[in-house]
């Protein structure tokens, strides 16, 4: 049973990891529906990755980075809202992936698992670019912890101090595209925003530093990983939904809690 | 003599067919308290935003001394609520500053007992003297502030009046404020300037504290206030004594 779970377990748990801050940042930053678009256009990485014949990995994260790229450039334009560029990008780039699956006759892609994840389908591969990648991120987010949290405080007072604003967050949104396109084999496309948000919301409500807040959310989208794990063992349900579940009950759980946010 | 901290030049900015900003010049020297005033609309933070960097002018230059430090004290600060974070953390955000350091800097704009505070929590003139308290730690040479007492009542504007003023005469720094008010500017304002798109007149304010409207308003001894008149061709006149104006008066 072990080795039949640990490979799982392993990498929900790295995806956990990293995802806590990230997830703190989008929590901050209200970018939700940033997380979402860059997670649906992973889908059609996927199926760029068949068309071409790439490494699936490579492709999304390819075409994710793209994407990030993308919106933080048309973003700076400031053509339309942003939510409507997001809503646009999110679903033409769903839908693009899907139409494009469906040309390839030859070769049969099991969408479900690209949709909602596939945790117990995890190889020695998809673990080294969790871990790999994973460090990357995590040793980028100490060294620009600092500026990162003084842009998302106030962007223009950073800017003032000397700050290159606009680098610092396009390092933060292709942090973020990174770890979606990684963790995507995980929970899927349609949950991935999930993972990151709903840990960094639970632990909002027990900390009283941006450090705890990027910590406790580790933990306990870890914790979340491991319930889910093992109820879906136990209970023989979908992996990836099943840990979501679970981390919307801890968040669930917070929320009966006393707060804390009050400091002494 | 030494070069100017700031030197706008034949500034111009528009926005969808509209004049926002038309042929501004101006020098700011080392350790000068220049205020802004002007009606709404008139540009004022549109100036400053450019002087600051942050957004470009169509046209004109804009010079900062080499390695100029600025502390900058925005109109607003807006936290997200999910955003937990102390005023000590924030005061973090921009350096290494010690905690001595951030002790001394709260103590210096009065608000010591915030430290530990969630900055959620703070009101308008709490908020207001962290930001100052931030700006400083900066050690700055040019304190940009943009309407710093916009909402607080005459006794809190005359405070902070005050400790700009020991600001300016401990640290030497100069001073560069936006006034909401057109009337009532710091009485230590070394220039003021008015803008209406372009700068309409500037000059020292008159020294009107014997004013007998001013003495009725707020009593004796508000020296850190001071009565800044208009002469505008349009309906801002008031009664008073008359600042030298620039002839450009459209």
């Amino acid at each position: 049973m072990l080795d039949f779970l640990l490979p799982a377990l392993l990498a929900g748990v790295g995806v956990a990891i990293v995802a806590g801050p990230l997830g703190s940042f989008i929590v901050w930053r209200r970018m939700a529906y940033f997380g979402d678009t860059l997670a649906h256009s992973a889908l059609l990485g996927v199926s760029l990755g068949f068309l071409f014949d790439l490494p699936l990995n490579l492709a999304v994260v390819i075409c994710c980075l793209t994407l990030a790229l993308l919106l933080v450039s048309l973003q700076r334009k400031k053509l339309i809202a942003t939510d409507t560029l997001l809503g646009i990008l999110a679903h033409s780039t769903l839908s693009l992936g899907l139409v494009t699956v469906s040309f390839m006759d030859n070769v049969r892609i099991d969408l479900m698992a690209y949709l909602f994840g596939d945790l117990l389908a995890v190889g020695l591969q998809d673990l080294l670019w969790i871990y790999i990648g994973g460090t990357g991120v995590i040793i980028t987010l100490v060294i620009l912890w600092r500026p990162l949290l003084a842009i998302t405080v106030h962007e223009e007072l950073a800017k003032v101090e000397g700050l290159a604003v606009d680098w610092i967050r396009l390092v933060l949104m292709l942090l973020i595209a990174l770890v979606i396109a990684v963790a995507m084999k995980i929970v899927g496309v349609l949950l991935i925003t999930s993972l990151m948000i709903i840990p960094a919301a639970t632990a909002q409500r027990v900390s009283n530093s941006p450090e705890q807040m990027a910590i406790k959310a580790s933990l306990i989208g870890t914790v979340a990983v491991m319930l889910g794990l093992a109820f879906s063992y136990v209970a023989d349900t979908p992996t990836g939904p099943s840990v979501v579940v679970c981390a919307a009950a801890l968040f669930l759980i917070t929320l009966v809690l006393p707060s804390s946010r009050a400091v002494a | 003599m030494s070069t100017p901290l700031i030197e706008v030049a034949n500034i111009c900015l528009k926005q969808q067919q509209r004049t926002l900003l038309n042929n501004i010049s101006f020098k700011l020297e080392e350790g000068e308290i220049v205020t802004l005033i002007g009606p709404n609309g008139a540009g004022k933070t549109t100036l400053v935003r450019i002087i600051l960097g942050l957004i470009k002018a169509d046209s004109g230059t804009c010079h900062q001394r080499k390695g100029l430090r600025i502390g900058y004290m925005p109109q607003k600060l807006h936290i997200e609520p999910t955003f937990p974070l102390t005023v000590e953390g924030f005061l973090k955000l921009n350096g290494r500053h010690s905690r001595n350091d951030i002790e001394n800097t709260l103590s210096r704009v009065g608000v010591s007992h915030l430290l530990t505070q969630r900055l959620q929590k703070l009101s308008g003139g709490e908020t207001q003297r962290v930001l100052l308290a931030r700006a400083l730690l900066q050690k700055p040479q040019l304190l940009v502030l943009d309407e710093p007492v916009q909402g607080v009542d005459i006794n809190g504007q005359r405070e902070f009046y005050q400790l700009i003023q020991s600001i300016r005469t401990g640290q030497g720094c100069a001073v560069l404020m936006i006034s909401h008010d057109l009337h009532l500017v710091m009485a230590a304002t070394d220039r003021v300037i008015c803008l209406n798109q372009h700068i309409c007149c500037s000059g020292h304010p008159d020294d009107v504290s014997n004013h007998p409207a001013y003495l009725e308003l707020f009593g004796d001894n508000q020296q850190e206030f001071a009565l800044y008149t208009h002469h505008h061709d349009h309906d801002h006149n008031i009664d008073g004594k008359v600042v030298k104006c620039g002839g450009d008066h459209a």
